[in-house]
């Protein structure tokens, strides 16, 4: 009090801190600080290299693919892969895309309805392996921008989803959608005609209040699910795949254009069907066995 | 030239970073912050205006101060802790009422640059891999932040078309990440557990916070209208993300609806982020980068940038930078004539 100090102050130790700069975080650019190997469509070449193994004894054990025509499957540059599309959960898709990568090396980038993505797990899984939702822009992307192949099932789930009574028998190529796309992206349409997909597995009736009660986009009944119980609902028949490719459509348009001509589209829609049709018939005629080929 | 600026959301956190960007740069004569609570981050040179988020006293400054330039970075990009009627007060509102303030009569502006985000796509399984500029929505608006965000591109486009003379750039970001902001993300990724919807992996697409000024000073400073995405390069999967921040990820359900989910309430996850996790979302950058800008990071670098300053914050504390804003003290380094030039702070 009456130590000379002034009123007020007392001995403080000082708690002030001394202001910090901290300097810009320049993290090391070499290496890579990728952990996975996901790539933007969300393929992972680690998954499909397993994915590859596993496949393999189904490819050439069960399914005893075989292929004619192989060599119009161009070795570089973007082409649209178009097959017809059958068996209540089609083995095509996966024979297709491991087939021409096993034969070619080259990557085959399948588009999928996108109900695909909306299923836990099957969606991922499927992205994983090299599967694309069918949006436009995603096919043009992939074929004009980085020279890939696609594979399109322009059936849809049109082609699936039919009975077996209607076997081998193309539905609707939608509305042309993979015709101008190939137009704007400047590609060719490769036809494939395959027989073995429909006897793989059977469609023997559709349970439509189920498929919308659990909004799926069809609810098959198939002779696995019959003959195998549940095991059915994946495994499919060795049914023997014979694979046509046919010769390669260019359309001579010039890419990039705003609007192409609808029925020009609908008229090489409807001629790409008839054709890979014709083939299939005419590989059916050929074949002695569903099993054997 | 932009060489008198306005910069809406001065208070905010990207208000803030970018009056001092502008700071920065000697062209720029006049800086003016707008802003509705006092700013948080130290500004040099820059003048401070206090006003409410509708803009009411902005015709008034825009006429005072002849801004020929409107940076307009006060735009909410994440819903959480927002009720929908203050979002829409603040997106649609405010650009309003910013829009026709810059379009009076006799106005001074000649450009104005918009902070908007990704977020206007959307998220749902129909979308393409990748959207361009010019790619729609692939259905409409689920969400109120999605919705407010459209109607004020939609205002700031016809406010393009009915004042051809006045500049217009939109700027949709991706979600950041970075040093020192806090968003949904950041906050579940700086916790031990994170979220994700079990059975989806999305593809993300992020954009660094340095990045994110350099682009609004670049379409500032170069005066290059149209409207861009701004994103880092590349893209990865959620649980790469989770497993760079060394965060476990906990798999929600996909068919419980995540509100009443009991898990979802210890997580931060407003409704765009939930779809966001189970579609993620990726943009074409090439038309900004066709302009001239150079990203410093990308996706995956933007990622380590946050996780690498968290260490930090986590090893060495908070840096305690804490600033209070003033009034009389930064009216008195500014205009009072004791103060020399030189000295300034």
């Amino acid at each position: 009090m009456t130590d000379g100090r002034p009123v007020g102050i007392e001995k403080k130790r000082s708690t002030a801190v001394v202001p910090i700069r901290i300097p810009p975080d320049s993290p090391d650019p070499a290496g890579d600080l990728r952990l996975s190997d996901v790539d933007e469509w969300g393929r992972s070449e680690r998954f499909r290299a397993v994915a590859r193994a596993l496949y393999e004894p189904i490819y050439s054990k069960w399914f005893r693919v075989e292929w004619e025509g192989l060599e119009k499957v161009p070795t570089e540059g973007g082409a649209l892969l178009v097959a017809n599309h059958a068996g209540a959960i089609p083995s095509d898709a996966p024979v297709i895309m491991h087939g021409i990568e096993k034969e070619l090396g080259r990557p085959v980038y399948g588009l999928a309805d996108y109900f695909f993505r909306t299923v836990p797990v099957v969606g991922t899984l499927w992205a994983r392996g090299g599967g694309v939702s069918a949006r436009p822009a995603n096919a043009y992307r992939l074929l004009k921008e980085q020279g890939q192949l696609v594979l399109d099932f322009p059936e849809g789930t049109k082609g699936p989803s039919k009975s077996f009574t209607d076997r081998y028998q193309l539905r609707r190529f939608g509305r042309g959608g993979f015709v101008e796309i190939a137009m704007r992206a400047g590609v060719p349409v490769i036809p494939i005609a395959v027989t073995g997909s429909e006897e793989a597995m059977p469609v023997l009736f559709r349970v439509p209040t189920v498929a919308k009660a659990l909004g799926l986009p069809y609810f098959p009944i198939t002779a696995n699910l019959l003959t195998m119980g549940p095991l059915g609902i994946v495994m499919p028949f060795p049914a023997k795949f014979n694979l046509r490719v046919l010769d390669p459509i260019d359309f001579h348009v010039p890419p990039d254009q705003e609007r192409y001509s609808k029925s020009r589209i609908m008229e090489e829609a409807e001629r790409i069907r008839g054709l890979i049709q014709e083939s299939v018939y005419d590989m059916l005629r050929g074949r002695r066995s569903v099993w054997f080929g | 030239m932009a060489s008198r600026v306005l910069v809406t959301g001065a208070d905010t956190f990207w208000g803030g970073r970018m009056v001092q960007a502008l700071e920065a740069d000697p062209s720029i004569e006049v800086i003016l912050g707008m802003g509705t609570s006092a700013p948080s981050v130290p500004f040099e040179r820059a003048e401070f205006v206090r006003a409410d988020q509708n803009y009411s006293i902005l015709n008034r400054i825009v006429q005072a101060t002849l801004v020929d330039t409107i940076l307009h970075t006060f735009m909410v990009t994440n819903s959480v802790g927002l009720s929908q009627r203050a979002m829409h007060e603040i997106n649609v509102i405010g650009t309003m009422n910013l829009l026709a303030a810059a379009g009076a009569s006799g106005s001074p502006v000649r450009h104005i640059a918009v902070k908007s985000s990704t977020l206007v796509y959307g998220s749902s399984a129909r979308d393409p891999s990748t959207f361009q500029e010019s790619t729609p929505r692939a259905g409409p608006a689920r969400h109120s932040i999605e919705r407010s965000l459209l109607e004020a591109e939609t205002l700031v486009r016809d406010f393009s078309e009915d004042n051809p003379a006045t500049l217009v750039t939109v700027l949709r970001f991706a979600n950041v990440l970075g040093p020192h902001l806090t968003t949904s993300i950041s906050r579940n990724l700086s916790r031990p557990f994170c979220p994700s919807i079990f059975g989806f992996d999305p593809m993300l697409q992020f954009v660094e916070e340095a990045d994110v000024v350099r682009a609004l000073l670049h379409v500032t400073l170069g005066q290059i209208p149209g409207l861009y995405n701004v994103a880092g390069d590349g893209r990865l999967p959620w649980s790469e993300v989770a497993s760079i921040c060394g965060t476990h990820l906990i798999p929600l359900s996909p068919y419980s609806p995540l509100k009443i989910h009991p898990l979802a309430r210890l997580f931060d996850l407003p409704p765009e982020l939930e779809d966001l996790l189970r579609y993620g979302r990726g943009v074409d950058t090439r038309r900004l980068s066709a302009t001239g800008f150079e990203y410093l990071a990308t996706s995956v670098g933007a990622v380590y940038s946050f996780i690498r300053a968290l260490r930090l914050r986590r090893a060495a504390g908070k840096s305690s930078s804490s600033y209070t804003y003033e009034h009389d003290v930064e009216q008195f380094f500014r205009h009072s004539p004791s103060v020399s030039g030189s000295t300034d702070r």
